[in-house]
């Protein structure tokens, strides 16, 4: 057997297992509310809205290759897409919200991208940044309007029309809730695998190694690289509608740049190269968080070791260090291939 | 014959430097135009005017009798007409077959398919085993392009092109940072790919006096901007005059032979 013929023999089984190993993690996340205390079930919700949210991201950095430093943006687009929606407009149901959130993000994302688009690198950064810092300041000195620095309250949805009053906050939250963001989660992860994974995705992948070739090899580029943003954009703002939920509460601080940072921070610890990686580092950083805030007032410095610590060890995130370690499991893996691989 | 691509009287000038200067020629289906010239003879900046990169500042360029000066790569991608650079341009993270494939969802316009898989679409798959097979790379399709030796990229940034399937394509010195001994195999290889893909015409930008007499059916020849000779091979290089002004040096290498 060639090599050739030996890899493909040797993908077909890697891929079921990859298969099993995802199915047997939603069970383990199905059964969290009814086996873990009620305060790491809460924990999960914003990993779930971070996991989506970054999912969208990652298309933008990972596949496509540009680093948002104003991500938040969407992601605030969403909480208050849900806070006016419940708290100003008595519009309760969830669908709704996250359908009129997302559109409202991905309309402002169509002007933001088309202006930061025709930039790449550290310029995008900015761009995205300067974006970011933009729609902070609105929220923040349009009182009035936005509830200034206090924010909007939300309120509580209904899902599928059921608006379960016999509930506490709690109980809504690692009830209900949980289990309608879980399925977002997947379902949004199903969706976004589909796109990386089109004729599309190869195109964004295309444009992301060598953009000239790309061009000349019939790749729209510019309108490509806006599409992708206009995705994130979406997938930031279902997170950001989640995230305001659990909240209770739509404040500036959702789109002030150090929320963007934390953004990409969790996309560089679970790793940008591999698709679960951003899920993986919604996780764990919330995890992380929680217990660094419990143990000592200097959270913020351990993460930053953490940080640097990943960066400078395992580039490629927690998800990279496991494609290593299936490696050296078994040689001749094959990994994604349709997520960056930015060479060092 | 009908001319599949032509510029009339094409000038481009960059500020009060004369690039191009009344540049006029055409070239037609089963043609193999070379364009050839000392350094600053204007050859690039002609050949950007005919891949739609450089608008000119006077004169019409025209690909199959439509006007095309400025549209750019993307849209003359799509029109039919394919660029292959002197420096190997390849996606590095991304498998041969991959690479292939860029090109052939483009031509198949489905590069807005997101919901697609494109590794299950069937007809996605033939092709790029068809354009691999061509330049012998039907063994490495599933290896990532940035493992390849440097005349392998080479061989998979021109394939990429072909991929495209188009009319015509446009060779910026395809056997550059090759071995003089594997030059003449390596434009084999392309000659008879163009055939078999039924690519109408190829413009050869190059250097080798000996590939271009050689594959050649006419030889545009540019000196300072302007057209200096456009003959077929057998005539251009019996003409001391042109070959020496154009060629100079190379010219007078090859002569010992």
């Amino acid at each position: 057997m060639s090599t050739v013929e030996t890899l493909a023999a040797t993908r077909e089984p890697r891929k079921l297992a990859a298969r099993a190993a995802v199915v047997l993690l939603i069970a383990v996340l199905a059964v969290v509310p009814q086996l873990a205390p009620t305060y790491y079930v809460t924990l999960m919700l914003p990993a779930f809205a971070y996991g989506i949210a970054l999912l969208g991201f990652n298309l933008l950095f990972g596949t496509t290759g540009l680093l948002s430093f104003g991500h938040a943006l969407f992601v605030a687009i969403g909480a208050y897409g849900a806070a006016v929606l419940t708290s100003k407009l008595g519009v309760r149901s969830f669908e709704a919200i996250v359908l009129l959130s997302g559109l409202a993000a991905m309309c402002v994302a169509v002007p933001v991208g088309m202006l930061a688009v025709r930039y790449v690198r550290i310029f995008f950064g900015i761009l995205t940044l300067a974006f970011g810092m933009l729609f902070h300041s609105f929220l923040f000195k349009f009182y009035d309007l936005t509830g200034g620095d206090t924010g909007i309250r939300v309120l509580r949805p209904s899902l599928f029309g059921i608006s379960f009053t016999d509930l506490d906050k709690t109980a809504f939250i690692v009830g209900p809730f949980y289990y309608y963001c879980l399925a977002l989660l997947v379902v949004s992860a199903l969706v976004m695998w589909r796109i990386v994974h089109s004729p599309f995705g190869l195109h964004l992948a295309a444009l992301r190694e060598n953009p000239r070739k790309a061009e000349y090899l019939g790749v729209r580029v510019h309108l490509l690289r806006l599409v992708a943003f206009v995705i994130s954009a979406l997938y930031g703002a279902v997170g950001g509608a989640i995230l305001a939920i659990n909240i209770g509460q739509a404040d500036p601080e959702l789109a002030y740049w150090t929320h963007s940072g934390e953004l990409v921070f969790m996309t560089v610890l679970g790793g940008f190269s591999n698709f679960f990686g951003p899920i993986v580092g919604a996780f764990t950083f919330i995890f992380l968080k929680s217990e660094l805030m419990s143990a000592t007032q200097y959270w913020r410095f351990f993460l930053g070791v953490v940080l640097a610590f990943i960066v400078i060890l395992f580039p490629r995130g927690l998800m990279g260090l496991v494609e290593r370690l299936r490696h050296r499991a078994a040689p001749g893996a094959g990994d994604d291939s349709r997520t960056g691989r930015f060479e060092r | 014959m009908t001319a599949l691509m032509e510029t009339v009287g094409v000038s481009k000038a960059y500020g009060s430097f004369v690039a191009l200067d009344g540049v006029s020629l055409s070239i037609a289906e089963g043609e193999l135009v070379s364009i050839v010239g000392p350094n600053g003879a204007g050859k690039t900046t002609l050949v950007n005017v005919l891949t739609g990169l450089v608008e000119p500042t006077k004169g019409l360029v025209r690909f199959k009798g439509e006007d095309i000066a400025g549209i750019g790569p993307v849209l003359l991608a799509e029109r039919g007409m394919a660029r292959a650079f002197q420096l190997v341009h390849v996606f590095p993270a991304l498998t041969v077959a991959e690479n292939i494939a860029v090109a052939i969802v483009s031509h198949r316009r489905r590069s807005f398919a997101l919901f697609a898989s494109f590794k299950k679409d069937e007809t996605i798959r033939q092709r790029v085993h068809e354009v691999a097979a061509i330049f012998g790379l039907e063994g490495k399709l599933d290896a990532m392009a940035r493992l390849l030796s440097q005349g392998e990229k080479k061989l998979l940034d021109i394939a990429s092109a072909f991929a495209l399937s188009p009319d015509v394509i446009l060779l910026d010195e395809p056997t550059s940072g090759v071995s003089t001994r594997d030059k003449h195999g390596i434009m084999r290889t392309l000659v008879d790919a163009a055939k078999r893909a039924g690519i109408k015409a190829i413009i050869l930008v190059e250097h080798d006096m000996d590939l271009v007499a050689e594959y050649s059916s006419r030889i545009v020849a540019l000196k300072g901007g302007k057209v200096l000779a456009d003959l077929p091979p057998a005539q251009f290089f019996s003409d001391p005059e042109i070959a020496a002004a154009v060629v100079g040096k190379l010219f007078k290498a090859r002569q010992p032979r």
